[in-house]
């Protein structure tokens, strides 16, 4: 039924060329076997009448233009999904990797998708509590956002990612819940971490791990988000589930999608990142997302690495434009001991006005925010200057903006990692915090508020 | 119809051989599927397509049809309140035909072609008529007349013209031409990267009202004209995009989503029907054309969107409306011409762009303008257009930005450290200037007040003092300035607090009327005046700045009545007063 073609005539970097090749389509799968009869897959990125090229997903070491085998599959890469891949350890190509049967498919899904109409999609608007007062106090997090975490390398963002998988909730429902991982270029012990930790706090009965660790091949990472995507809009929207997916680390994904727009010698954009990465970047982040009449919802993650800690790198650049916000760690408030480590004010989420206020958190939460964003700023800026000039150049209002500062990275930032702060508890250490300073600075937050909360 | 046969399939661009006679830019379907593309390249018999759909499945020997057909819009009754994909397939219908997810190779009428539209004729027959003249309305929305105009070129004599309901495809009126009659019908086409006909092109000196203070008043943006939102992601360029959609007095909004995130169109669908024109009272979707090429659509469909909104609006602009098109990202439709610029193996100019970039851009801003319409009745239109950019970390020697600064002549700079204090809306006042300020100014003497344009002046000062004053007390420390300079930083941070920022969430804050802006500069101006000759009559500064009206200064924002901002005017007058005759006189040399 197939056609097995003998006529590979290059291999570069991660791709074949083949020859004569008859009828092959773009973005089919292609079953690869070499001299000695190993399987690889790939997928094909260009066809012309004489030639297609072919991406190899386990790399081409070991592959000669003699021997191998090149098998057209005449379909897209899929994935076979059913209720039993729940709980699941799969590979970074979608393979059993706990040492259990194989998943018996009850539907086979392109593990591409397609957008979701801009029509069908409904608006975010459900909180979730993760217990992090910097994340629920200021840029709370909401069923169907896409929110990455921008880190660096060293910093505890797996620490976080666990905590949030581990706490997260809406606030008086109980609801089919369910987390999907996907780990690109991760070490060993960092997707050690994660499994663990699921398996100590029980998470690992609703959860499916999608891992291609540092060692396996860097091309397959090109599947691994989009097959983990994939299971969760199964689980989403087949089964009702609320999802929430972590991606880790992008970096890693977008370094392998570099590598082989390299090989195809095409013109590079930034950094040598090809210009379609925005495009490649959205075509997963927004599968995100609600959809009006379905139980289900997605919430994303993605995690990455920034180099240098550059939010201008174009990996975190890209994502910023595409994600609903981010949550930026800093390495300053690491080094000062302070964890979550989570900078507070570059980090936004953009889904929050519709999330907060009367019957979602509480009426006071917008202002409080707001002021807390505005006094922190300040007091940010009052220690710059004091920096510069010394404590005492300051004037009474800035020493004490400067106070604030510092109790609000050390009681409302920091807190520990089992800690499950209450949403209520949150803005209460905030307006415990803005009780520092008189009334009259407090001009972000409405008369009504400030009589019913300022005294308390 | 001619058809060729694919040889190759790159991403979006697909290369078809046997194209011989084929021309640019016409349509084209390809694959079984029928996918929907455009010559963008001819090389012999060869036609480079960009295809407006997902590629995959797409091989070399399947057929393309060349359609002889540029890639046009369907212009008539039915287009607001509508949200469409970037080739005007109507959304909506792909959800009620194909589910959820958007598919491939759907064909979906742009105007439904069912509904009956009840036309008058506002001319009889036996009249001659121009191109662009006014045959009859429709009654498209309670908002807006949908005015049915002669297509451009026709000419000649009405021999018939009706009177009733029709459906769009349906002839209304028959025009006796120099080349024998044409039926007329309620939609016409044209082609989306042709700029549509107009009689004269004018100055624009009208304000486009948006309700936002720093915009208004500081950077005004006059209808007809253009301007350019640049900024990091998170510095508000979509708020600020969709407060002008929401508050902006112009008749008509086209939306154009582009390359945007899927969750910021739904809530344009799910917020506009629900909130109220202010002068109407009517849903704001009864004046609105959303088009909407979320960032995982299609790239190439995403270069499209752009020119399908535009003609939309132009199109609109030809009856005689003021039209406001908003572009959000422009960045996204620079980026998709530069991959398929890639694909095609062009040489790259800066940052891998295309060297055609520059151009493309003028042009497409070009096509804004208050211009006298086509037709004798010599009406005027306006069609203002708001690109937002997004370049790579928010630097602004990004190609993009820069060639749309050539063309723009307002330049609202997002800037992320305001955004980060949460000062919103997050425009830079120092880097930030609009060229129709002067323009304006007989506008703003004769329809707000006369002294407008002068307080509008110091205020613009007061804040590039400011800048210059804490760039010395972060040098010397502020002991080292002048009371009066302290006074100036006080104002300044009054003007940046009180005024400046406004709350796009907040009910009463989210617009401001013109009189409102200009009575709370006013207040803060006449504050800073009595502050100044409070102080060379020797009076203490702190005295002055714990004045109560202070406070009332700061929450003029959350007030509704105008005879409060009034009362307030006295009360800083009153207050200045007793606070001049409890104080000892004592005749102090500034």
């Amino acid at each position: 039924m197939y056609k097995d073609y003998l006529t590979v005539s290059n291999i570069v970097g991660p791709l074949l060329i083949v020859e004569k090749i008859e009828k092959v389509k773009y973005a089919e799968l292609v079953e690869i076997e070499t001299g000695d009869g190993q399987r690889r897959r790939g997928r094909v990125l260009d066809v012309s009448t004489e030639r297609a090229i072919v991406q190899v997903f386990e790399g081409t070491a070991g592959l000669d233009v003699v021997k191998t085998r090149v098998r057209f599959l005449g379909r897209s890469e899929r994935l076979g999904v059913s209720e039993d891949i729940i709980g699941r350890i799969l590979d970074g190509s979608g393979r059993p990797k706990d040492g259990g049967p194989e998943i018996i498919a009850e539907k086979w899904l392109d593990i591409n998708g397609s957008p979701i109409n801009p029509c069908a999609r409904d608006y975010p608007s459900e909180f979730i509590q993760t217990g992090f007062s910097a994340i629920d106090g200021m840029n709370p997090l909401v069923r169907g956002q896409k929110l990455p975490i921008f880190s660096g390398s060293g910093l505890p963002h797996a620490r976080i990612a666990a905590q949030i998988a581990r706490q997260a909730k809406v606030l008086g429902k109980a609801e089919k819940f369910a987390v999907v991982f996907g780990a690109m270029g991760i070490t060993f012990e960092e997707a050690n971490f994660f499994i663990e930790d699921f398996r100590r706090t029980g998470a690992l009965e609703r959860a499916v791990l999608f891992l291609n660790l540092a060692n396996e091949p860097p091309i397959e990472r090109i599947s691994t988000p989009r097959l983990a995507l994939t299971c969760a809009e199964y689980l989403a929207f087949d089964l009702d589930m609320h999802v929430l997916v972590i991606l880790m680390d992008m970096t890693f994904y977008a370094e392998a999608l570099r590598e082989i727009s390299a090989a195809r010698k095409e013109i590079p954009g930034r950094r040598g990142y090809p210009g379609y990465l925005y495009t490649d970047l959205a075509t997963m982040y927004e599968r995100a997302g609600r959809i009006k009449g379905k139980k289900g919802s997605i919430t994303l993650i993605p995690i990455l690495t920034m180099p240098e800690d550059d939010k201008t790198h174009p990996i975190a650049d890209l994502t910023g434009y595409i994600t609903e916000g981010q949550i930026i760690l800093s390495r300053e408030l690491h080094r000062r001991g302070i964890y979550p480590p989570i900078d507070v004010l570059p980090s936004l989420s953009r889904l929050k006005d519709k999330g907060i206020g009367q019957e979602k958190t509480r009426e006071d939460h917008a202002d409080v925010l707001n002021q807390l964003f505005a006094c922190y700023a300040r007091g940010k800026e009052a220690r710059e200057l004091a920096l510069i000039l010394g404590e005492a150049a300051l004037s009474d209002l800035d020493r004490l903006y400067l106070k604030f500062a510092d109790l609000f990275e050390n009681n409302f930032v920091r807190q520990g990692e089992f800690e499950d702060r209450s949403v209520e508890k949150t803005l209460d250490l905030g307006w415990k915090l803005l009780r520092l300073l008189p009334r009259r600075e407090l001009k972000r937050i409405r008369p009504e508020f400030l009589d019913k909360y300022y005294q308390a | 119809m001619r058809q060729g046969q694919i040889i190759r399939v790159s991403g979006p661009l697909v290369i078809a051989a046997n194209c011989f006679g084929a021309k640019m830019y016409d349509m084209a379907r390809v694959g079984h599927l029928g996918l929907i593309g455009e010559i963008i390249e001819l090389k012999g018999d060869l036609a480079y397509i960009q295809v407006y759909e997902d590629t995959t499945g797409l091989g070399p020997d399947e057929p393309v049809l060349l359609t002889d057909q540029p890639l046009s819009v369907e212009l008539g009754p039915g287009l607001l309140g509508t949200i469409y994909d970037g080739i005007q397939r109507p959304l909506d219908l792909i959800l009620a035909k194909e589910g959820n997810f958007v598919t491939r190779g759907i064909e979906v009428p742009a105007l439904d072609r069912e509904k009956l539209w009840k036309f008058e004729p506002l001319i009889s027959s036996g009249a001659e008529v121009k191109s662009g003249d006014i045959l009859g309305i429709v009654k498209e929305t309670p908002l807006i007349l949908h005015k049915i105009m002669v297509p451009f070129p026709i000419e000649g004599q009405v021999s018939e013209i009706k009177e009733g309901e029709f459906k769009i495809t349906e002839t209304i009126a028959i025009i006796l031409t120099k080349s024998g009659p044409v039926p007329i019908t309620l939609a016409q086409t044209w082609p989306i990267r042709k700029q549509r006909p107009v009689s004269r092109r004018l100055m624009p000196d009208e304000l486009l009202i948006t309700g936002q203070r720093v915009l208004d008043t500081l950077f005004p943006l006059a209808k007809g004209g253009t301007a350019c939102v640049p900024g990091p992601f998170g510095s508000g360029k979509t708020v600020v995009q969709h407060q002008l959609a929401k508050w902006s007095d112009a008749q008509i909004i086209v939306f154009v989503a582009c390359g945007e995130r899927g969750n910021e169109v739904a809530d344009l669908l799910l917020s506009f029907p629900e909130l109220k024109d202010p002068l109407t009272g009517r849903p704001l979707m009864e004046r609105t054309v959303i088009i909407a090429n979320t960032s995982n659509m299609p790239v190439a469909a995403r270069e499209a969107s752009i020119y399908t909104g535009m003609t939309i609006a132009e199109y609109f602009r030809d009856m005689g409306y003021s039209v406001a098109l908003m572009a959000d990202s422009t960045s996204r439709w620079a980026e998709a011409l530069r991959e398929i610029s890639g694909r095609m193996e062009e040489m790259p100019g800066e940052e891998g762009y295309p060297a055609y970039l520059a151009s493309r851009i003028a042009e497409f801003y070009e096509r804004a303008g208050k211009v006298i319409c086509l037709g004798s009745d010599k009406r005027i239109g306006a069609l203002s257009v708001i690109g937002a950019v997004s370049p790579p970390g928010g630097d602004l020697s990004d190609p993009v930005v820069q060639a749309t600064l050539k063309v723009v002549k307002v330049f609202w700079a997002l800037d992320d450290r305001l955004a980060n204090m949460r000062h919103f809306p997050a425009i830079n006042w120092l880097l930030s200037y609009s060229l129709y300020a002067e323009n304006l100014k007989p506008y703003y003497q004769s329809k707000v007040a006369e002294d407008y344009p002068d307080l509008r002046q110091e205020a613009l000062q007061l804040l590039e003092e400011e800048a210059e004053l804490l760039e010395i007390a972060r040098l010397v420390g502020i002991e080292s300035l002048s009371l009066r300079e302290r006074l100036i930083l006080e104002t300044a941070r009054s003007l940046r607090e009180d005024f400046l920022h406004q709350n796009a969430f907040h009910l009463e804050d989210t617009y401001s009327s013109m009189r409102k802006q200009y009575l709370m500069l006013r207040n803060i101006l006449h504050f800073h005046h009595l502050g100044l000759r409070a102080l060379e009559a020797g009076i203490e500064l702190e005295a002055i700045l714990s004045l109560r009206v202070k406070e009332k200064i700061a929450l003029m924002k959350y007030e509704p009545e105008e005879a409060n901002l009034l009362d307030l005017y006295l009360n800083i007058d009153r207050e200045f007063k007793e606070l001049g005759a409890s104080q000892p006189k004592e005749v102090v040399h500034v």
